[in-house]
């Protein structure tokens, strides 16, 4: 590729990818965030969008400032990892989880699940509802960990914009739901506020895909839209970090459009609501 | 016009289509022989909230193979790849698909512009790209990256399209190589074959 780089505009886009690869380094030496194993399309589109916010012409400018200005990167950090999610986000994922998963589930005298990359809780809440419906938030714990600890924050608050409500609301339903999302949260000033009872069953914590080692047993992964910015190493990391956590025959939940088909764990794993991506961990691991 | 001859001459295909792209798509795909030699990875605005029915639609007309995209598959020639519904399309090293769930971009998702700038970079010269009838902006600026990493960039001809917005921006952004009707790209498409 390298050799194939053409004029002025290319010279550009090379010093680009240089300084794109010192600044993912200094960020990994500087502050231990290690995003050298992201896919890169993704990460240089945010890393060109973010030149703009943070008033710098090159990626060296910015880490120039990165690196002396922790709070730069406190905020290119949000930039880096922040994902919008929804509530019941694909609906019929979670009337799978509902329908198929959870009568296994129910077979376990106590429950613990892993939200991963759970950014700012909308999923690690759908599915403290879920259970709750379905009469097993009661001895159930939810671990839902992120990188971002300003999402984490704000996930451990539980309160989303008032304006979104409606939208939840529509695919709560849609997921099977046997209650209103009105029984969850308070609205006040433009804000819903989700209530105490669901948090009590939520552990929010600081955990890394890339770099930290399994921390409990648990029954279910839920793990969505967040190995797609991963490159097919650190993907088979994650993986192995889920198949080591998972108990015999636990479960495994992925994004609509992420697979283990290019995985090296393919094969620890049987799909088991194959269209919303439900994978259960093989019987002989 | 002389429909231009690329034998060799590229490594992808990257097309763009918003309103009225199903039917401007439905004249070139098509036409496209199960052998040609490039892969071709597709964006068409669609409503967020379905599964996207391309697949459904084209693998039935098309003698080259047609999948949804999948997050870390190898880019193979002879197929076409369509961006799943309310996912990004990008290209990474590899080359391989990959897929995100970043913001909206012109209030799409899939966006035009994601898929031409990640594209350009990895394929560089090696990289057609072609926007086709839309009523929005999308794909100028990605169009514009094709051209300035050394690619080759087509519209459709704007009287041609069913809505010519799409294509009037991208022509306004950087003179486009070729100026062509969609008979003309389906021509120049099916005759990729070195």
């Amino acid at each position: 590729m390298d050799a194939e780089i053409a004029g002025a505009d290319g010279a550009r886009e090379r010093e680009f990818e240089i300084e794109f690869r010192l600044l993912i380094d200094a960020i990994y030496h500087m502050y231990h965030y290690d995003f050298r194993g992201y896919a890169p399309a993704s990460l240089r589109r945010r890393l060109k969008a973010g030149l703009g916010k943070f008033n710098c012409d090159t990626l060296s400018q910015l880490q120039d400032r990165v690196l002396r200005e922790p709070q730069v990167f406190a905020s290119l950090l949000d930039y880096l990892t922040v994902q919008v999610s929804e509530m019941f986000r694909d609906p019929t994922y979670f009337r799978a989880l509902r329908e198929k998963v959870v009568p296994l589930l129910r077979t376990y005298p106590s429950l613990k699940i892993w939200v991963a990359g759970c950014s700012t809780g909308e999923e690690a809440y759908s599915i403290a509802i879920l259970l709750q419906e379905e009469g097993l938030l009661a001895r159930a714990l939810i671990y839902a960990t992120d990188i971002n600890p300003h999402t984490l924050l704000k996930a451990e608050t539980g309160v989303y914009d008032a304006v979104r409500i409606p939208g939840f609301t529509v695919n709560h339903r849609e997921s099977g739901a046997r209650t209103s999302l009105s029984d969850y949260y308070t609205a006040a000033y433009g804000r819903a506020v989700f209530n105490k009872s669901l948090r009590d069953h939520i552990v929010f914590s600081d955990h890394s895909l890339a770099t930290d080692s399994v921390f409990a047993e648990v029954q279910l992964v839920s793990c969505r839209n967040v190995l797609i910015y991963f490159n097919r190493d650190l993907q088979n990391r994650a993986l192995g970090l889920f198949r080591d956590s998972l108990c015999r025959q636990g479960f495994l939940g992925l994004g609509s459009k992420e697979t283990l088909r290019f995985s090296s764990h393919e094969h620890e794993f049987d799909p088991f609501v194959p269209k919303e991506r439900i994978y259960q961990k093989s019987k002989e691991r | 016009m002389n429909v231009p001859r690329l034998h060799g001459r590229i490594d992808a295909v990257v097309i763009g289509a918003s309103a009225g792209g199903v039917e401007a798509l439905s004249v070139v795909l098509p036409v496209l022989p199960a052998e040609t030699p490039v892969a071709v990875m597709i964006v068409v605005h669609l409503p967020r909230d379905r599964p996207s029915l391309l697949v459904d639609i084209f693998s039935r007309k098309c003698a080259m193979t047609v999948r949804e995209a999948e997050d870390k598959e190898p880019v193979e020639a002879g197929t076409v790849y369509f961006a799943p519904s309310n996912y990004h399309l990008l290209v990474d090293p590899g080359p391989q698909l990959a897929l995100s769930v970043d913001d909206l971009v012109h209030h799409s998702r899939p966006s035009i512009d994601v898929l031409f700038e990640s594209a350009a970079h990895v394929y560089r010269d090696r990289l057609l790209g072609v926007i086709l009838t839309g009523a929005n902006e999308d794909g100028a600026e990605g169009l514009a990256m094709v051209h300035d990493t050394g690619g080759i960039t087509v519209v459709q001809e704007p009287r041609t399209a069913h809505s010519s917005q799409m294509v009037v921006a991208a022509r306004s952004l950087r003179k486009p190589d070729y100026v062509m009707t969609l008979e003309e790209i389906a021509d120049m498409l099916a005759h990729l074959r070195s």
